[in-house]
Formats: C-alpha cells, structure tokens, sequence
C-alpha cells in the first residue's frame, strides 16, 4: 500500500480515480479547483479513463454528474461556497432520484462580502437535501471517506448522494501523508457501479412526473428509511474498508476522543477538531476532564452515538463553525436533539469567514463554561458567538 | 393509502392515456385544421407537446387531426403550420 505526500483536494482526486470513475463535470472555484484540476490532469496522461465535461455553470456541473449517472456510470463533481448554493436545486433532483453520486464539497464562506476561507455555511445548508453528508478531519479521511462514498451511495438499501467535506485551504491547501490502496485492492474492493435503474433505450418510464401528494410523500419517507438504513451501511463498509486497509475507525459515524472519564465534551466536526483534541490533551493536565466527540457524519445524524457519548456528561460545548442566523448553530440544535438537554448544553459559534481558533481558545473558552456549570448548576444557552476573545450570548442562560 | 414497501420507492411513472384526467376541459381556445389548406407537411405532429395530433389515414392520403379530449389548447400547432391552415378558436 503506498504512501503519497499529497494536499486534501489530491487525496481526494486520487480516491476518484481509484474508483474508477467514468465522468466527472466541473466548474472552477476556489478552493475546490485541483481537485478537479488534478483529475484532469490524471485523464490527460492517460491514468483516468475518464470524461470531463467543462459547464458553464455550478447548476450545469451537477446536472450534468447527475445525467451521466443516472445513464448508467460512476460519476463525480466537487464544489464550494457560492457554487454549492447556486447548484441547490440540482442537489435535491439528484437525492430524490435515488441516484447515487458523489461530490466533493470543500468548505468556505458564503458572501458578501468576498471571502475564501474555511466556514461551514455551504455544507450545512445541504443539510434537507436527501444527501449524505461525510466531514473530514485530515487528508487521509478526505481520501478514505470518498473511497467509501462509492460503496456506499451504490449500497441497494442505501441509493443516495454523498457529499464529502473537507475544509478549504486547511486541509484542500495543506500537505499531509496519506496512504492509499493500490487499483488492484480497490477494483477487489469496490463492487461494480449499482444503481436502481438506468435511462436508456428501452427503458418504458419517465423520471419525475407530476406525481399526486400520497406518492410523494411516500418517497419522501422512503428516503429518510434509507438515511436510516445508511447508518448500518456506512458501519458495515467502514469494517470492510477496515479489512483492506488497517484503519478500523470507520466503524463508527462519530470518533470519541479521551472520552473515558470524561465529565464534559466539546463536540464538533472538521479540521478544527484536530486543534480541539490538542486543547482536549491541554486540558486533561491541568486537571479538566474533557473529551472531544467528532462527527464524521452529519447526515445520517449519528443520534444514538451522541446520545452513547454525551447524554451523562455535565457538560456539552458544541463548536459550530455556522450559524443559523436568527437562532443558533446548527449542531448545536442537531445535538441538542438527541440530548433532551440533561448535560448543560453551550452552543459557541466561531471561526466564521476563516477566523482561525487555536487549542488555546478552546482551552480558555472550555474553562469558562466548565467553571460556570461548576458555579451555578445545569444551563442551557444556545448561542455564544465567540470573535476575537470576545463572548456575545445571545441567550440568557437558564 | 399504506406504506409499500420494499425500498426504495423510486420516481418514475409508466406513461398512460390521460393519467392527468381530461385535460381538454383546460382549453380556452381550441385549434382547428382547414383541410382545405392542410398539406399534411406534420409539422403540428411534430411539434405537438401533448400527442394528441393523430397521423390518420383517410382514403390512401395521409391527414392529421387533433383529439380534443387531451389538447390543451396551446396552439404551438396554428404556430408552427408552415400555410397558416391552423387557426385558434375561442371556446364559448
């Protein structure tokens, strides 16, 4: 199994070709662009046998990803920010279509104004979409994660899209080891593309017609039974792809870091939690006992895991890295629902627009609330946006 | 109506004549055909988004005529009409 020395987005188009994906359609944006770049370049000297459709549009690169899977073949497209929200609609056509796909969605802000950097605004806002939603840490996950995404979007119980997230320029920009299987493991591996049906000559149905409400909504329910199901799945590959590589922690949608013994969590997902784990380390000399809960997917919501993981603690500090403007960060309100809010429950927004957060603001920001639940008992404040070392709450605690 | 199962439920629909109901009770205008002018060129069959233009053959020669039960009256058949001998009818 060899080992390349390659950026986040890299190990990402390498897992694509691994994959032996057929078609991949694209728009530029920053930071997505060598994903698709490399991929490109991988087709160019003949290492891809692959087609690459340049679109004038985000919308267009998802359609046309979607049209040549739903034809039949693998089919991968990646994106950021502005281009994610501008090929929404296509995201929920694909999804309900039970067609399954796989795109890579590197994080960044959303303007106005302009900015580039790490945020998680665009890959939460897919949250309703029908699509499973894998987040990474660091390069290798990147890679592991898309490898996985093909099998299991193509599972028969699964048959939806999966976007892969990982953080713009601190994982898509940064250079890390990573190992990766050779053609001959994965090609063992990774079964042959498997969709639900294909539209070719012949085949007598139309796709999406006008359908009345009780057939909808049906479907609507049938998918949420395979959000449901996808939990079993990706459990099941994470195993297998354990088998074939060593790495046994896809087992679970969640990780839990020094958990043992711990009386509270930071909770979170991303790149930054690497930086919450050094704090977590920080913290256990000086004699705090917190651990780190990682979401390794937020869609299928692993609920059971965070309630396994969190539900007797004192506290939970949940770190968004978005917020639902108007209330709080969506974690905080994903976690909140699988807690009945019994630990005291701190949701903190941070690092919006790339605002970097190092272990020692996690360090000091745990303190704060660990010395606070200490003081006064349970609380509960959904939102306290944390900017520069400064504290706005925006919900009196209770 | 219960949940069928297995999964997945999937979007797709078998074409069928008029599955929508009859859809001719749409229109508000009606196209008509002056066979006088027709020259069977089948340009409305062609372009026809519904299908109810019926390629029919009446004594060896190859005609045209619309089904009012599912013509909508959009009139992208009076349009197309290469001789003008499609023409738009109000509905009373």
């Amino acid at each position: 199994m060899p080992r390349i020395v390659v950026t986040g987005n890299h190990a990402v188009s390498y897992a694509v070709k691994l994959a032996r994906v057929k078609v991949i359609a694209a728009y530029p944006i920053t930071p997505q662009t060598t994903i698709v770049e490399k991929l490109s370049e991988m087709i160019e000297n003949g290492e891809l046998d692959a087609e690459m459709i340049r679109v004038e549009s985000e919308h267009s690169a998802l359609a046309a990803a979607y049209g040549a899977a739903i034809g039949g073949v693998r089919s991968f497209t990646a994106t950021s920010s502005h281009g994610l929200v501008y090929m929404y609609e296509v995201l929920w056509w694909t999804a309900a279509s039970r067609i399954p796909i796989v795109m890579a969605v590197v994080t960044r802000a959303i303007g106005p104004p302009w900015n580039i950097f790490v945020s998680h605004e665009d890959i939460m806002s897919t949250r309703d979409t029908g699509w499973i939603i894998a987040m990474a840490e660091n390069n290798q996950e990147a890679f592991d994660l898309t490898l996985q995404a093909f099998r299991i979007t193509e599972d028969e119980r699964v048959f939806l899209p999966a976007i892969v997230g990982l953080d713009g320029f601190i994982l898509s920009h940064t250079t890390e080891p990573v190992d990766i299987p050779d053609q001959k493991e994965v090609d063992e591996w990774l079964p042959p593309r498997n969709q639900p049906y294909v539209l070719e000559p012949g085949f007598n149905y139309s796709m999406g017609n006008l359908s009345d409400a009780e057939s909808f909504e049906e479907m609507r329910i049938s998918m949420q039974r395979a959000m449901n199901a996808a939990k079993k799945v990706i459990r099941e590959v994470g195993r297998e792809y354990g088998k074939l590589t060593g790495r046994r922690q896809y087992e679970s949608l969640t990780e839990c870091y020094r958990c043992e013994g711990a009386d509270h969590v930071i909770v979170g997902m991303g790149s930054w939690m690497g930086d919450a784990k050094v704090a977590a380390d920080i913290l256990w000399n000086e004699g705090y006992r917190v651990g780190v809960v990682r979401l390794r997917y937020v869609r299928p919501f692993p609920w059971e895991e965070i309630r396994q993981y969190a539900l007797s603690k004192k506290t939970v500090m949940v770190f968004d890295r978005s917020v639902s403007l108007g209330h709080a960060g969506p974690l905080f309100l994903e976690v909140s629902s699988a807690l009945e809010s019994k630990p005291s429950m701190i949701g903190i927004v941070a690092g919006i627009g790339g605002v970097p957060l190092a272990p020692e603001d996690f360090v000091s920001i745990v303190k704060k609330y660990v010395g606070l639940v200490e003081e006064i008992g349970r609380i509960n404040m959904p939102l306290v946006w944390h900017h520069l070392g400064s504290y706005h709450a925006f919900y009196k605690h209770e | 109506m219960g949940i069928r199962d297995p999964d997945p439920i999937l979007p797709l629909s078998k074409a069928a004549e008029g599955a929508a109901g009859r859809t001719g009770i749409w229109r508000t205008e009606r196209p008509v055909i002056d066979y006088g002018k027709c020259t069977s060129c089948l340009m409305c069959w062609l372009y026809c988004p519904e299908s109810v233009i019926e390629r029919v053959d009446v004594d060896g020669r190859e005609m045209v005529t619309i089904d009012y039960e599912y013509c909508k009256g959009c009139g992208v058949c009076a349009d197309v009409c290469p001789v003008n001998a499609i023409v738009m009818v109000k509905e009373v």
